[in-house]
């Protein structure tokens, strides 16, 4: 367990290099400074401008001390929110952007799991038809139509929530809601294949011989191991509601850090577009360790070795 | 006494993969009917030019924020201004334009071969020269595909165009035209896109799975990093870079847009699972009995690879293929709804639905901006999902859904 936390770690590292490496590429080829501007410096102040920040030594030796710098998690100051280092928005950000995704998560597995189970338990009728088409519909609709068609019925025609903003437990009912819709809809359809799956094997058909009732055999026997697929697809979710904060942030106008990923983007904010690629980078990653470390936990016949 | 020998022999004919998909595929008729409407969409969207719309580009302010309407106005019909008055458009105006080209052509046939400078600008007047009475009507620039057929489309209908059924945008803009023009950008670029992440993708997982052994676990390898690049950010990055008006420039004279970056783009993010599925097939395939069987028959290896190996890989890489194009048309859209994407005077449903979003307020609803180009794009996504879906089912049972 512990050689397989220290490889990914290793391997964590190297993802990170490697993206961090990409995003300064890019960054540092690209045309224009930060001195860039209608109003110029004289040019003497602008040497000793670029001496002060290095920007007169060689790529190479930039690229040392910007990966020192992140070594030592600083990511560096905002070129365009004035007074602010990267950290400190981030840690603004952060907090919104996280409450935001977990209720997105919470609600999408527990309606997911449920929809799927009920599907998969009653195959062929007509409520495992409809949910079906509703997860179908859920996959296929891009979020932003879906907080589109939300903000017109509970925001105008049925009055009920904030359409957009921020501020108290009511404004995350329906970006959370819009934010994991597509989620909840695979999570059902993998649910219930999985629960297909289990339903059809040997040790399910023994629970029911031994007179167990079925709500005991698909809550007690089956639903563990359903519940297998559905964990390794958390990893991609949480990547998935990651980005589609993006969107769904813009939408509502929700100070998030998805929200502060487009306007540095657009601005032209490049340390702090850089430091949340990166920021996001480690997150993606822990997350599909933790869900592979899931695998042994939750079936026994996965060994460490295998993940 | 043993009954099977006395029975005739029935010369069974073998089914082929793809009739029995197709069987199969035809027995589901919510999948027929997305089939039908995804035919529907894209020949709606390949014929656009030849459809009496109204000019999708075409700025009416007094009839801003106008809701859907039955009737036409005059302002609906086809127009060229000539001074304060405005007239039909009408095929003698192409003709000028076409004649006015011609004459710069030949010009430009006349000039030196290392005046480029001279040479560059007429061949940019030539293009004005075409594009004139076209972009005078308010239609964005076209090819010499979409001229032909908007030509067609005046002699059939005159200068009839529908009115607005769908209503008018912040700038007096048919609704109903822009969805449409923005089907065509929004297909094209998912096909285009798609079409590159499957070259890059097979290639790399074919070699792979042949080569096997270290460079396969190198090659594999690199995958599982990139897997973990948070991709959206990265292509958002680099877009807003290269979208920097200097490098904007400098890309243009290569004739590099926006657009073309983002196929490189998608395509560059989309073949990792193209790659790790084909790659998967290839190994298996590699040791399936009847690919021994054909070899022990003296087959040859261009033979095996045509005949066993490409058709069992091809069911995969379609199925994945139409799984992949509703996934590169929903990141499409949504760049362009971020406002990374197409840019305008181009349209794609993504910024249809921006805009519409953009607009909403309390005291005045224009849903119409919201929920037409919600329908395209849910509608068309739907269909192309299902039918994903479907066809996966028919070709390969055993790939389940993830």
């Amino acid at each position: 367990m512990i050689a397989y936390f220290v490889k990914r770690f290793v391997w964590l590292l190297l993802t990170v290099w490697v993206v961090f490496t990409l995003t300064w590429i890019l960054a540092n080829f690209s045309p224009g400074t930060p001195f860039t501007s209608e109003r110029s410096f004289p040019p003497e102040i602008e040497a000793n401008l670029r001496r002060r920040y290095n920007l007169d030594k060689p790529a190479y030796v930039r690229y040392m001390y910007d990966l020192d710098n992140l070594l030592r998690f600083d990511l560096g100051v905002s070129t365009k929110q004035v007074d602010f280092t990267v950290n400190e928005l981030v840690a603004l950000c952060w907090p919104v952007s996280a409450s935001l995704g977990l209720l997105a998560l919470a609600w999408a597995a527990i309606v997911g799991l449920v929809a799927g189970v009920v599907s998969a338990a009653r195959r062929g009728s007509l409520a495992d038809f409809s949910l079906m088409s509703l997860a179908t519909l859920g996959i296929a609709l891009p979020n932003f139509v879906i907080a589109g068609f939300c903000i017109l019925l509970f925001g105008f025609l049925i009055p009920l929530l904030p359409p957009a903003g921020w501020g108290g437990p009511r404004y995350m009912l329906l970006p959370a809601f819009c934010l994991g819709a597509p989620y909840a809809a695979y999570i059902a359809r993998i649910a219930r294949t999985g629960m297909l799956d289990v339903l059809s094997q040997d040790y399910v058909r023994t629970a029911r011989a031994k007179g167990l009732s079925r709500r005991a055999v698909i809550l007690k026997h089956a639903l563990p191991t359903a519940v297998i697929p559905v964990v390794s697809f958390l990893g991609p979710a949480v990547a998935g509601i990651i980005t589609g904060s993006l969107v769904i942030e813009k939408v509502f106008a929700i100070p998030g850090i998805g929200y502060s990923f487009v306007q540095s983007a657009i601005d032209n904010d490049t340390p702090m577009a850089m430091g949340i690629v990166v920021l996001y980078t480690i997150l993606l990653f822990t997350m599909n360790t933790l869900v592979d470390a899931a695998y042994t936990w939750l079936d026994p016949r996965v060994s460490w070795d295998d993940v | 006494m043993q009954d099977f020998d006395s029975k005739p022999e029935v010369a069974r004919v073998g089914k082929s993969l793809w009739s029995d998909a197709w069987d199969k595929l035809r027995r589901n008729r919510l999948a027929m009917i997305c089939m039908v409407v995804l035919a529907v969409v894209a020949l709606g969207a390949f014929f656009t030019p030849l459809l009496p719309l109204q000019p999708s580009d075409n700025t009416v302010t007094s009839r801003d924020f106008e809701p859907p309407q039955l009737r036409n106005k005059p302002s609906d019909y086809l127009k060229v201004r000539e001074g304060e008055e405005f007239r039909p458009l009408t095929l003698e105006d192409i003709d000028q334009a076409t004649a006015a080209a011609r004459v710069i052509r030949k010009e430009l046939a006349n000039v030196p071969a290392d005046d480029t400078e001279r040479a560059r600008r007429l061949t940019a007047s030539i293009k004005d020269a075409i594009q004139k009475p076209f972009r005078d009507a308010g239609f964005t620039d076209m090819g010499p595909l979409s001229r032909w057929m908007t030509r067609l489309r005046i002699r059939l209908f005159g200068d009839y165009s529908l009115p607005s059924f769908a209503g008018r945008d912040s700038l007096g803009r048919d609704v109903l035209a822009r969805v449409f023009w923005g089907a065509r950008v929004s297909i094209i670029v998912s096909i285009v896109a798609t079409m590159v992440s499957l070259v890059i993708g097979v290639s790399y997982g074919a070699i792979s799975g042949y080569s096997g052994g270290s460079v396969d676990a190198v090659m594999m390898r690199i995958v599982d990093v990139l897997y973990s690049v948070p991709f959206i950010f990265v292509v958002i990055f680099l877009l807003t870079i290269l979208g920097e008006e200097q490098l904007k420039k400098q890309l243009a004279e290569y004739g590099i847009d926006r657009i073309t970056i983002f196929y490189v783009v998608v395509g560059a993010i989309y073949w990792l699972t193209m790659a790790r599925v084909v790659r998967g097939q290839v190994l298996s395939l590699k040791k399936e009995l009847y690919v021994e069987a054909a070899r022990s028959q003296g087959a040859g290896q261009a033979r095996i690879i045509a005949r066993h190996i490409v058709p069992n890989v091809m069911s995969v890489v379609i199925v994945y293929l139409t799984l992949t194009i509703p996934r590169v048309m929903l990141f499409e859209a949504f760049l362009s709804f971020l406002g990374l994407g197409v840019e305008s005077p181009d349209v794609s449903w993504g910024m249809l639905a921006s805009e519409g979003l953009e607009v909403i307020n309390p005291i005045r609803t224009y849903w119409w901006l919201v929920v037409f180009p919600s329908i395209a794009i849910g509608l068309t996504l739907f269909a192309l999902n299902f039918f994903g879906d479907s066809l996966r089912d028919a070709l390969d049972p055993k790939l389940r859904d993830a």
